[in-house]
């Protein structure tokens, strides 16, 4: 019997043992793939969470960020790699231990740990020094989501590589495009400017940190290539193929330490021993990298929306137990208490051991395991991590809601609000937006300087391994620690509350909302908007850009015949505008738009066609008269009446545009015009409705009178509506004396 | 494969070692799962599956009485894990996991036949094992799957084998039989594409026109078959989007091609209990037009491709999705997926579902290596393959 089974497994394995004759002769002949994954961000952007767990640690939709990393590299056919940990490099370590990641079979994960790197310099300068990595290899971090196939780049790498000794690094690119009042990318990254020979697909120019969304681009680029792209949209996933002599680099210039900052700029700009990078743009595969709470939400999103097949939730790939995908994106796992009067929503992911009472209603959001959710608690756009109990009535919004957090009930969490391990809210409590509140307390930090960062976020992370000994004496000498703890922190929180919210300096509050969980409020949208619009201005009346302003072209019909036909051209072109914003006004009837969103289209217009806001407020008003002009109106008072309702209506808009009296006195001028010529079924009421304006505090009564002092010199006819009007402005001058 | 063997041979070493087990067993063969996948659909699949269980029977000790019952555990256990093991791959992962189950579950009728069969010593096991199935299946299972007549028969004459298990003794090697039934199993799996393609003739005649969707290894044999019959026609290829691994027919034009097509032949990923099939999406469409304009729609499947579930199964009934970048590509969206300035919610959803339930109405005759059945005669089959106590579900709340 014996004989027979062995016989028969040689059997069964002839076919594969002649197939692995084959591949080892081919073994030979190639380097095993290897990695380098960088277990710490040596950034400080996810504090305070970081403070007690490493950022690859942090749960991506229930599964540690480094798995995804790890999975994706096993996948893709590495075969060696080396976890760089620095920052609680001990509990990295563990978990690669308790996740099975080194039981794996062709895929060899070793730890390598370090206690006094300050940046990714000096993890790979150490990786050099061990003289592990043998030939070409990958580079990446490890919050790293992707499902690219390394093979192709692989093989541009190394056929670049054969061809030219120099190109030693394929950095791995996407398309995405960056939103152009934010300039920040879907995750939540800085616009980046790049600048590609399309041919060889070089990299000359790389900048994420734009001023002002300007660059400058070396005039010798220009005559060393024939052509050249310059883009900016396209996002940098942070994966690179890199040569050995990477490493040799970074051991030869021991200042670099960031990748992208002092890297690759560095051989960009300076030009060392000849050095080329290259790109490599994926099209339907996913890269991203996290890098701030922005893309930790986004990326998440992207996960749920199966963007990352196959590492999605219900795919087991490692570590996460199994869910199942029903409708709509609604991830669940199979043990799941859910009251049934419980809503839980579209694009959700709810772990196993949760339980969610009635009339409970969750969406958009992921929800861990073993978590508890009281009744009548409304969440929304947010991430519960494992263990967290929610009790009854509370309002989650856009947060970040990490382990054994205790939320009691009543509670409202404001949209943008992290709550770091075990914090406790108290009863009834509301935590302000964007607030960040931890057991620990706020480290004192010197003002970041952008160029400090890395100074300051070495010591952050020093900071935090001495303090990440600190969740055990914590339990040990709970009975002091913490009470001592909530007595401090007990007002911060509410009663009962266990935590210190920590303060933004004034700095960096300001990033606050670009990096935040929580969608951009429009608020801020519009405001960016606008100042983003003044900047523009400011730009254009510095330059020497042709003149907008109403004096100039007055100055420029009296004085020259040299510039009559730019001066028809601004005529014409307010007459463009005119009709444009009418249509726009038209539209927004129709469809019943917002007034934000009308307000924006019209900053629009107005810059499109390069105008003051005067010019706005004229052609705003003018529109909306012609639409109360083109409701049916069997008299004049009818016609009164309709033009009560628009200017009631969109009041809000037309103050919009009237921020001093200039341009009120634009409006009567214009309204002046309109009687003459377009619109003279107004002549009739010019005075009810120039009452009608002061009456509702669209024009003040300084407005008013000043109009008519103006005209006061002007010929007879064009006196005609102030004479019209010289009750109205009697009235008014009446009544500014009494107040007098 | 290269390292398949070297895998193999690493999880018998677990298996004998027998501790702490649990965890990497399952970690290997999810692991070997992931590779075998690659470029091997379900056929590879099943053939995987079926080699690997038979390497755990063959390391696997038997105790000196309960034989058969030691070896069905031994497969229960090797088998929740890879059902539970979800496995990711290409191109058709819950297929590939409906795959493995079949296997599973043949395998296990096989050791059930074995055990049963007249030489055995241990029919009394067996006995025990069906008054159990009786008293912890739910009764709904109990009523719907009734046992195989052959099986029956042979639970009424225990009484009589147990004293006939005495006068034959333990001479024939239960170990062994199963083994060489499983050797059969893998051969049948691997000669189906030829047993199949066999009986091409008897359905493609000269100057027809036939229609299919998509790519299958099993429909190309087949066509190659009759052609080398030298019977001549014509094949239209509906592309089979987003995957499109046919070419030459757009999927919207099928409607407008159905009427001068004699035939309509499709590959599937699985056969269903009720004769219905499991298919690349749009089919369900090819067939629906089909059935408008009376055409017969053919499935070719080899017999391991039976599937002993109804549709109601979850299992079976969850579809799987794929990532929507088949469709469209990230980039061009990104600032509709933009969740910095909209309220947070995704502006696009895209779904990528992977496969089609053709009810058993619009099929008109399943071919299997064994001939071609009526869809209304798969559950008879069904029962020639598979013992009724492994229908159930694999899983947590499995009735095992």
């Amino acid at each position: 019997m014996v004989a027979k089974q062995s016989g028969r497994n040689r059997g069964g394995g002839g076919g594969g043992t002649a197939a692995a004759t084959e591949v080892s002769v081919e073994e030979l002949a190639r380097v095993p793939l290897q990695a380098i994954l960088l277990a710490d961000s040596f950034a400080t952007k996810f504090h305070p969470i970081t403070l007690e767990r490493p950022k690859v640690l942090l749960p991506l939709v229930n599964v540690p960020m480094i798995d995804y990393t790890l999975a994706w590299l096993e996948s893709a056919g590495v075969e060696e790699v080396f976890v760089f940990c620095c920052a609680h490099a001990k509990q990295v370590a563990e978990h690669l231990e308790n996740s099975q990641w080194f039981a794996q079979p062709n895929f060899s994960v070793t730890a390598i740990e370090s206690n006094n790197a300050v940046g990714a310099g000096d993890a790979l300068r150490l990786i050099y020094e061990q003289n592990v990595i043998r030939g070409d290899f990958v580079l990446v971090s490890g919050d790293t989501v992707s499902n690219m196939s390394l093979a192709e780049a692989l093989g541009e790498h190394k056929e670049r590589r054969r061809k030219d000794s120099n190109a030693i690094m394929t950095m791995v690119i996407t398309q995405s495009k960056t939103s152009p009042t934010t300039r920040q990318s879907r995750l939540g990254t800085d616009e980046l400017f790049m600048a590609i020979d399309p041919d060889t697909k070089q990299l000359l120019y790389y900048e994420d940190k734009s001023d002002k969304g300007t660059v400058s681009l070396d005039k010798t680029l220009l005559s060393d290539h024939p052509s050249i792209y310059l883009h900016n949209d396209k996002q940098d996933c942070y994966i690179d193929i890199c040569s050995p002599e990477v490493l040799s680099t970074f051991a030869d210039n021991f200042d670099y330490q960031h990748l992208r900052r002092h890297f690759l700029k560095g051989l960009l700009d300076d030009d060392i021993m000849g050095y080329k990078i290259f790109t490599h743009e994926i099209q339907s595969n996913y890269a991203a990298r996290i890098d701030n709470f922005r893309s930790y939400d986004t990326v998440s999103k992207d996960i749920i929306q199966r963007w990352t097949y196959p590492l999605v939730p219900d795919v087991q790939f490692f570590g996460n137990s199994s869910t199942k995908l029903d409708r709509q994106g609604m991830y669940r796992a199979s043990v799941v208490g859910q009251s049934r009067s419980a809503q839980v929503g579209p694009f959700t992911v709810i772990g196993s051991g949760t339980t969610i009472g009635s009339q409970s209603q969750i969406s958009n959001s992921v929800v861990g395991e073993g978590c508890k959710i009281g009744a009548n608690v409304s969440i929304e756009g947010c991430y519960i991590w494992h263990n967290v109990t929610i009790e009854d009535g509370c309002q989650l919004k856009h947060a970040i809601v990490c382990d054994g957090v205790v939320i009691k009930s009543g509670v409202i969490l404001e949209p943008g609000v992290v709550l770091s391990y075990k914090v406790v809210v108290g009863q009834q409590f509301i935590v302000p937006a964007y607030s960040k509140v931890s057991l620990y307390q706020q480290p004192i930090k010197q003002d970041s300087d952008e160029e400090l960062e890395y100074a300051d976020s070495s010591t952050g992370f020093m900071d935090a391994s001495s303090l990440s000994g600190l969740p055990d004496k914590l339990k040990e000498e709970s009975t002091i620690q913490l009470s001592e703890s909530q007595l401090q922190a007990a007002s911060e929180v509410g009663s009962g509350g266990v935590g210190f919210i920590w303060s933004t300096s004034e700095g960096s509050h300001e990033e606050e909302w670009r990096h935040s969980v929580a969608p951009i409020p429009p608020a801020k949208l519009l405001e960016i908007m606008h100042t983003s619009n003044n900047e523009l201005e400011v730009v254009q009346q510095d330059g020497n850009l042709p003149p907008s302003g109403e004096l100039e072209r007055d100055s420029v019909t009296a004085n020259s015949n040299d510039y009559d036909d730019d001066d028809v051209d601004v005529k014409d072109d307010y007459e463009f505008f005119e009709n444009e914003v009418e249509a726009t006004f038209k539209r927004a009837l129709e469809e019943n738009i917002k007034e934000d969103d009308v307000i924006l289209e019209v900053n629009s217009l107005r810059l499109s066609y390069n105008l003051a806001t005067a010019d706005c407020s004229g052609a705003l008003f003018y529109s909306m008269m012609k639409s109360a002009l083109s409701a049916p109106h069997p008299s004049p008072s009818d016609l009164v009446k309709n033009a009560a309702t628009v200017i009631t209506k969109w009041k809000k808009l037309l103050k919009y545009y009237l921020p001093s009296i200039d341009e009120e006195i634009e409006v009567i001028l214009k309204f002046e015009e309109m009687c003459l010529e377009s619109a003279k079924e107004y002549s009739t009421v010019f005075v009810q409705i120039l009452h009608l304006l002061y009456d509702k505090d669209i024009i003040q009564e300084e407005a008013i009178l000043n109009w008519a002092s103006e005209k006061e010199g002007a010929d007879e006819t064009d006196k005609l509506f102030v004479k019209q009007a010289e009750k109205f402005i009697q009235w008014l001058n009446e009544a500014s004396e009494e107040e007098d | 494969m290269p390292d398949m063997q070297g895998l193999v041979n690493e999880l018998i070493d677990k298996l004998k070692k027998r501790d702490g087990l649990i965890n990497g067993l399952s970690f290997v063969l999810v692991l070997m799962l992931i590779r075998w996948q690659k470029g091997e659909g379900i056929t590879g699949t099943a053939l995987q599956t079926a080699e690997l269980l038979r390497s755990v029977i063959s390391v696997q000790k038997l105790p000196p009485t309960n034989k058969a019952a030691a070896l069905i555990n031994a497969v229960r256990d090797v088998g929740e894990k890879l059902i539970a093991a979800n496995p990711v791959g290409e191109p058709l992962a819950s297929f590939c996991q409906l795959s493995v189950g079949n296997v599973i579950r043949r395998v296990l009728h096989i050791v059930r036949e074995e055990d049963l069969s007249p030489s055995s010593d241990e029919a009394g096991d067996n006995e025990e094992e069906i008054t159990w199935l009786r008293d912890n299946t739910a009764p709904y299972v109990a009523e719907i799957i009734r046992p195989p007549l052959l099986h029956m028969l042979h639970t009424f004459s225990s009484a009589e084998e147990k004293s006939k298990s005495y006068i034959f003794g333990r001479s024939r090697k239960l170990k062994n039989d199963v083994i060489e039934a499983i050797n059969m199993l893998i051969e049948d799996v691997n000669i189906c594409y030829e047993l199949i393609a066999e009986q091409a003739v008897e359905h493609i005649h000269h100057n027809e026109t036939i229609l299919t969707l998509g790519w299958s290894r099993t429909v190309l044999e087949f066509l190659l078959a009759a052609k080398d019959k030298k019977r001549s026609f014509h094949v239209f290829v509906a592309e089979g989007a987003p995957r499109c691994h046919g070419h030459a027919l757009t999927d919207s034009a099928v409607f407008a091609m159905i009427s001068r097509v004699n035939m309509v032949i499709v590959g599937v990923h699985a056969v269903t209990a009720n004769g219905g099939v499991i298919a690349p999406v749009g089919i369900d469409m090819v067939a629906l037009a089909a059935q408008k304009f009376a055409v017969p729609v053919v499935v070719v499947a080899g017999i391991h491709k039976l599937c002993p579930l109804y549709t109601e199964n979850p299992e079976v009934s969850l579809n799987d999705v794929r990532s929507p970048s088949e469709l469209l590509e990230l980039g061009n969206f990104s600032d509709c997926m933009d969740f910095g300035s909209v309220d947070g919610a995704p502006l696009v959803h895209v779904a990528n579902p992977v496969f089609d339930y053709v009810p058993p109405e619009l099929v008109s005759l399943v071919i299997t290596d064994i001939g071609g059945h009526k869809p209304s005669y798969i559950y008879r089959l069904i029962a020639d393959y598979y013992s009724s106590q492994d229908y159930v579900r694999y899983g947590k709340d499995a009735l095992l």
